[in-house]
């Protein structure tokens, strides 16, 4: 299907008895900077490890770039970039050699792109690769990463340890990428407000199975939040509500945060008796949480599988 | 002129909506006049670092509203003011913002006098002076 770039159904890895990844079905439209979210632990590293063939999944299967990931060919692996989590480098290279090992290993290598990015985070082609800060490290797995101009850009956790400058650098080069209409970035990160900037689509990871996986716009319109105030007290029980992911009770107040809010629920919610009933605006990072809560069941979020090819 | 915008993230106002908002002000406020340019859609989120489909999705949305307009192959400019919706809907989008403004000044003990002279302050801000 070429309307995907990443394609996996029923992916699965289990080490020994634990399941990390549990049949997750995900598909990553090409042209998208897709984020890939999740608590620490909840799968994401190991999926992305799969993606790359580095991982033999236990079940199911993913296709990357129209091919199997077990056996992706040279070809498909020249048009991936990868950026592992935490910025390896090859300690004992300076830096112009990094560039030329890692241009001996891809069909293209464009040494202007990969000028630009080391210039814009400052740094000349004499530094050692062991001397280097970690926000240092990042631009230079960055430049390597984009220099072979990849068709599909898979960073795990490219922000990690960033400071803010670094940060945005690396948000700026992201948006840069995407200039071309074919390119695809797929990352994984904690920090939503990075997210909320740059992705367009969306997939909520949670202990290795998939709760949500839709555009960003989508995310943020389908989960709402009401607070309810009663003049005595709130019923002492959680309201049954379909779509309900979170309650919080503060004194009087009931809060509700509720995904695919329609007018039925809106009905619902309008009987449970409060004396005022407040739609409130939420933000990504208390939808996010809310979602990623301990309460009900939560695939609220994801496509109709009807409705996917 | 360059269009100024911020963009907050973490807000509850979703990164499209603070766009909108804050292109919508800049016209009202007569400081982009109609026939001016919009930056395109990849040069504006380059500079904001937001994704283009957050632009373009807001763009799309001013066009709709008759803000501005796309002119095939040269961008987005300033739209000549025409109203495209019709008075029960606009009354229908003003209200509960009216609504909100009254529920807080009495909130607040504002007598109606003090609520009028804020609302006719704010008014002539935007060059509407009442007949």
């Amino acid at each position: 299907m070429d309307d995907f770039v990443i394609q996996t159904k029923g992916l699965s890895r289990c080490f020994g008895s634990r399941t990390v990844v549990s049949d997750l079905d995900l598909a990553v439209p090409r042209g998208c900077i897709f984020g890939f979210l999740g608590r620490n632990g909840s799968g994401k590293t190991t999926t992305i490890r799969m993606l790359l063939g580095l991982l033999e999944p236990t079940r199911g299967e993913a296709r990357v770039l129209g091919e199997d990931s077990r056996a992706l060919s040279e070809t498909a692996r020249s048009r991936i970039g990868y950026m592992a989590e935490g910025h390896p480098v090859y300690d004992w290279m300076r830096i112009g050699e990094c560039g030329r090992f890692q241009a001996a290993c891809f069909r293209s290598w464009n040494e202007s792109i990969f000028r630009a990015v080391l210039e814009h985070f400052r740094l000349g082609p004499e530094r050692r690769a062991r001397e280097l800060s970690r926000g240092e490290r990042a631009g230079l797995c960055l430049a390597l990463t984009l220099a072979p101009e990849p068709e599909l850009l898979i960073l795990d956790d490219p922000a990690l340890g960033l400071d803010p400058v670094a940060r945005r650098s690396l948000l700026e080069a992201m948006i840069a990428v995407t200039r071309g209409k074919d390119r695809t970035i797929l990352f994984s990160s904690h920090l939503l407000g990075d997210v909320e900037r740059v992705a367009d689509w969306i997939a909520v990871l949670d202990r290795g199975v998939l709760r949500a996986s839709c555009t960003l716009a989508t995310f943020q319109r389908r989960i709402s939040r009401f607070v309810l105030a009663w003049d005595g007290s709130p019923p002492p029980d959680t309201p049954t509500l379909p779509g309900l992911v979170h309650a919080f009770r503060d004194g009087r107040e009931l809060q509700l945060t509720i995904a695919n809010v329609d007018d039925r629920v809106r009905a619902a919610v309008g009987s449970l008796g409060a004396s005022s009933v407040q739609e409130v605006p939420i933000g990504l990072e208390d939808a996010f949480i809310d979602y990623l809560g301990d309460r009900g069941e939560k695939n609220l979020l994801l496509p109709d599988p009807e409705a996917t090819p | 002129m360059p269009l100024d915008c911020r963009i907050s993230t973490g807000s509850t106002t979703p990164i499209y909506r603070q766009l909108i908002d804050q292109i919508r002000l800049v016209v009202l406020r007569g400081r982009l006049t109609p026939g001016d340019r919009l930056p395109s859609v990849r040069s504006l989120a380059q500079r904001l670092v937001i994704n283009p489909n957050t632009v373009a999705r807001a763009y799309g949305e001013l066009a709709r509203d008759g803000v501005i307009e796309s002119q095939q192959g040269k961008g987005y400019f300033v739209a000549t003011k025409r109203q495209v919706y019709t008075r029960a809907h606009r009354r229908r989008r003003l209200a509960p913002l009216l609504e909100a403004l009254v529920s807080e000044a009495a909130l607040l003990d504002f007598s109606a006098d003090d609520v009028t002279a804020a609302l006719q302050e704010k008014l002539r801000e935007y060059g509407l002076e009442p007949s």
